[in-house]
């Protein structure tokens, strides 16, 4: 594994470029040419980001999810690394997606929250996600702290789909998804862009995360400079 | 798993005083959530169902936490792995054990509810069984939990911050099927609720089991 690599890591800011490129042409063409929807009118284009934040979102905990299990099988640290900086990046998105439900949801339910079955899983996915994070900042040893965080992913992971269906069955609202044949290109044009722009976007900022957790990991686990030098004239 | 489950039996048996203290615990919260709603009896037996498992809820952090605090102590629970046995025998006498105290918490806490509440009812098995399940739901992620956060700093925050937000769906069932029996039921939908509760605690009870073996090992 790569501790000492200082190298300057010039992929995931490519990555973030190419993700604001899009973005900023995909919100172009969901703010000026997709035309308002019939209903909803102008709130609708709050969906341009939404839905992309959406899927966006449950990917980088099923990263997160794909980095626990093999953490636990190989124990290798960069996984772990990669395991919390996809769960940061999964619990900002979820966090986003929120924001942006209540935002618009003010407009068209005249709520800013409604216990419809996605929003409540999102919440539930969301602090369960920051339970791990903070319970990551309690443990000190990292073979514990890899190891827990990777099995309390896997339990708080099996648990999003029966939120979903348990609340599901409590109470809903939330209007049923649209798949692109229903919707016109003019629609969804906007809505792939951006759905990458995310993309693009969550990648690089889980590659420069898991850099800067394996660096703290290493500068955790390595000896004080004075004992460094003790064991470097020994050697 | 036998022996693991009398020692902690035997181990909770000779506590029973934190048990009292507990119940007292869940008593008291029951009381507190009445001011929170006001002396409107109607309100109050309609939400009693909620009350009871949040009452519960915030007591079975308590237990849980303690279940684990033994075990840190003389680091009892290093001794306990070089047994020659399974860690998930260790695991799920702890569960189990842990299953039963906060099933006859929840037992307990029945009568309180419904003299504060007026909230009775004539299905008292089904409420019982509904309380078991409910407690099996919180045991088997509270115990996996609890032995996580007893070796850590900060375990009293710890603990529920992890627990609260996985045991939703098992929170969710136990008070609706809860509410269904006080309330009445005429669409016939306990069953339902009650399948979705005993899934949850299905897949809990086998996936915690599972992964146990690895949050101990050292």
């Amino acid at each position: 594994m790569d501790y000492g690599n200082n190298r300057f890591p010039r992929t995931p800011y490519i990555l973030i470029a190419i993700g604001v490129a899009l973005f900023l042409t995909g919100s172009y063409f969901g703010l000026f040419v997709a035309p308002p929807e019939r209903y909803m009118g102008e709130v609708q284009r709050i969906m341009y980001v939404h839905v992309p934040t959406a899927w966006n979102a449950l990917l980088a905990i099923t990263f997160a999810l794909v980095c626990a299990i093999i953490f636990l099988f190989k124990g290798e640290f960069k996984w772990d690394a990669r395991l919390e900086a996809s769960i940061e990046v999964g619990c900002l998105l979820a966090f986003l997606l929120c924001c942006q439900g209540a935002i618009w949801a003010k407009p068209t339910w005249g709520v800013w929250w409604d216990w419809d079955p996605r929003l409540t899983t999102t919440a539930v996915l969301l602090f369960a996600f920051l339970g791990i994070l903070t319970l990551r900042k309690f443990v000190d040893d990292p073979v514990k702290r890899g190891v827990w965080s990777s099995v309390a992913t896997i339990i708080a992971y099996v648990d999003v789909p029966i939120v979903y269906f348990s609340v599901r069955w409590w109470n809903s609202l939330h209007q049923l998804q649209s798949s692109p044949e229903t919707v016109s290109s003019q629609f969804y044009i906007p809505l792939r862009v951006n759905a990458f722009a995310i993309l693009f976007l969550m990648t690089g900022f889980i590659m420069l995360r898991a850099r800067l957790a394996s660096l703290r990991l290493a500068q955790e686990v390595a000896p004080p400079p004075m004992l460094a030098e003790e064991v470097g004239e020994t050697a | 798993m036998i022996g693991a489950l009398r020692k902690e039996l035997l181990l909770q048996w000779r506590t029973r005083t934190q048990f009292m203290a507990v119940f007292i615990f869940g008593a008291t919260a029951l009381l507190l959530f009445s001011f929170g709603v006001g002396p409107n009896a109607e309100i109050l037996r309609q939400f009693s169902a909620g009350f009871l498992w949040l009452g519960l809820l915030l007591s079975s952090t308590l237990t849980l936490a303690e279940s684990f605090h033994s075990e840190m102590e003389n680091r009892a629970l290093e001794g306990l792995l070089l047994l020659p046995a399974d860690p998930r025998a260790l695991y799920y006498g702890k569960a189990l054990a842990n299953w039963i105290q906060l099933t006859l918490l929840g037992w307990a806490l029945v009568p309180v509810m419904v003299v504060l509440y007026d909230a009775g009812t004539n299905r008292l098995p089904s409420l019982l069984l509904i309380i078991a399940l409910g407690a099996a739901g919180l045991s088997a992620p509270g115990t996996l939990y609890g032995a996580m956060t007893a070796q850590i700093r900060a375990k009293q925050t710890l603990l529920p911050l992890l627990l609260f937000p996985l045991i939703v769906p098992a929170l969710l069932s136990s008070v609706k099927a809860t509410s269904l029996v006080i309330l009445g039921d005429p669409m016939h939908a306990l069953g339902s609720w009650l399948m979705l509760l005993g899934a949850f605690d299905a897949i809990y009870w086998a996936l915690c089991g599972l992964l146990y073996g690895r949050v101990v090992e050292d």
